[in-house]
């Protein structure tokens, strides 16, 4: 069979010649290999300090958007819970009341939506089925817990706040394309 | 007189206080050069660096809980600890840490005991030394334990022949047991190295087997003997071990530089026309250098060899270092003889 690599070496038992057999070459061999590695470049990232540089259309942590006017886009439609294959999202519907016009986009909303970040296998699948343009994956990273009760998200954890918009141009693209 | 007595205490104390910082370090040493020999970047937590790692290493193991099983013999179990680091600490009285200051008139030699029988000394309390992991072994009452004491001590047997046959050659060539005495004729001459290649080898690799390092660290041996001789300890008791282990290796190293390099001697030392102060300090601080150029030495082999088998060990002790270390040393009589 031919290599796929040209780095194979035909395995031979020949005995070995006195510099073989006292192995201090090959020592010092081994010593100059890991001296090379002293003075490399390291590949450690210290993280909180230093992040790696993520993609245009990485899936991370979720966020629920809001209109250009401060309203949430969300109108609890449940195709994003239909379309999970981890069943990691629930909601509960709610009406817009008139006093609400500013919150809610349109009449329906979610009151509650709750993302189980440990169920979730940030596959994107929500981003594709919403058709409110809503839900979208960010470049964050869901942070650690000592708790699992902690890793569900509700809406205050994943709707964007207003002064903070989270640019999701990169992800709205990559989607927009791919339908 | 008076003068003298307190030079030497200070000395005693300055000495203890030194193998006990270099020990420390030795540790986050260890852990650094393990990374950037592995293209990490080792701990840099605590402090700058994290230079302050053995710190924190150190309130770590005061901390954690004292376990002594109930299976265990608890005199000599917690005599084992105490007896390893007391012999560790033991043999740098006789080594020359530097050429002799002059204070006030009088002549203070950097030394704690320039002992006639120096050598003697040094191979006497490292023999004792193995007696530390072989009790704190037994005691623990633990088949991994006592499979790591056995292997210490029947390795520790081995490898000190070789050693002493070694030893006994730089003894024929500079006709004195003095560590004092070596490092001066090293100083008026060449280093032992040079004329003792061969024997430097065989001391080299006797002395990682001795202190117990890589590639000889069957008796602590992770993967076959879970922690070896120190599998039941906990707390400080284990961090002595550790810490013994340590300074075993600064006190081998400076044995090293003391033998076979000159131990505080540079080139060119007399020419300088320095007093005898400054020299002493220099001297010393060369001497520091040869010995963390050991130490590191002692790391980057543990960091690039793996373990050898326990047949293996005994092969290259009985049936290789010991036949050359005889030849080396019936070379070097011929040759002192006929020159």
């Amino acid at each position: 069979m031919q290599s796929l690599t040209n780095r194979s070496r035909v395995v031979s038992k020949k005995t070995m010649n006195f510099w073989e057999r006292i192995y201090l070459p090959a020592i010092f061999g081994g010593m100059w290999i890991t001296i090379k590695h002293f003075f490399k470049k390291k590949a450690t990232l210290r993280y909180p300090e230093e992040t790696r540089e993520f993609s245009k259309v990485y899936r991370g942590l979720h966020v629920l958007k809001r209109d250009e006017n401060g309203a949430e886009r969300c109108t609890a439609c449940g195709l994003c819970a239909v379309a999970c294959p981890a069943e990691a999202i629930t909601m509960v519907a709610a009406e817009r009341k008139k006093d609400e016009k500013g919150l809610y986009r349109e009449e329906k909303y979610a009151a509650i939506y709750e993302i189980n970040m440990l169920r979730c296998i940030f596959c994107g699948l929500c981003e594709e089925a919403c058709p409110k343009e809503a839900i979208f994956l960010t470049d964050r990273i869901t942070p650690s817990n000592f708790e699992r009760e902690n890793f569900i998200y509700g809406k205050d954890k994943l709707v964007e706040k207003i002064d903070q918009r989270i640019d999701v141009s990169g992800r709205q693209k990559h989607i927009t394309e791919k339908k | 007189m008076t003068l003298a007595l307190i030079a030497k205490i200070i000395l005693v104390v300055a000495i203890f206080v030194l193998t006990l910082a270099v020990a420390a370090y030795s540790t986050y040493l260890e852990r650094k050069v393990a990374a950037f020999l592995q293209d990490r970047l080792g701990p840099d937590r605590a402090g700058p660096w994290g230079l302050l790692q053995p710190l924190a290493d150190g309130v770590k193991m005061f901390t954690k809980e004292e376990f002594i099983p109930a299976a265990s013999e608890k005199f000599l179990f917690i005599l084992g600890p105490g007896l390893f680091i007391l012999t560790a600490l033991m043999t740098s009285a006789v080594i020359p840490w530097g050429p002799a200051l002059v204070i006030a008139g009088e002549v203070i030699a950097l030394q704690v005991a320039d002992i006639d029988i120096g050598v003697l000394y040094v191979l006497g309390v490292v023999s004792v030394g193995v007696y530390g992991i072989m009790i704190g072994g037994w005691a623990s009452n633990n088949k991994y334990s006592l499979l790591g004491a056995v292997r210490a001590s029947s390795q520790m047997i081995s490898y000190e022949l070789a050693m002493g046959i070694s030893v006994i050659t730089i003894v024929m060539i500079t006709g004195s047991l003095s560590l004092n005495e070596i490092v001066g004729q090293q100083a008026q001459g060449t280093w032992n190295v040079l004329k003792q290649p061969l024997g430097f080898l065989i001391f080299l690799v006797c002395a990682f087997a001795e202190t117990n390092r890589a590639p000889f660290d069957l008796p602590e041996c992770e993967t076959e003997l879970v922690g070896g001789y120190h599998t039941e300890y906990s707390s400080m008791k284990l961090g002595l071990f550790l810490f013994a282990e340590y300074m075993n290796m600064f006190i081998s190293s400076a044995m090293i530089a003391t033998l076979y390099f000159g131990g505080w001697h540079f080139p060119y030392m007399d020419k300088l026309g320095l007093g005898p102060n400054t020299l002493a300090f220099l001297g010393f601080t060369v001497f520091f250098l040869k010995i963390v150029f050991f130490i590191f030495f002692y790391m980057w082999v543990r960091w690039t060899l793996p373990r050898f088998r326990y047949d293996q060990l005994m092969h290259l002790g009985w049936k290789v270092l010991i036949p050359l270390a005889l030849l080396n040393m019936l070379a070097t009589g011929a040759f002192s003889l006929l020159f």
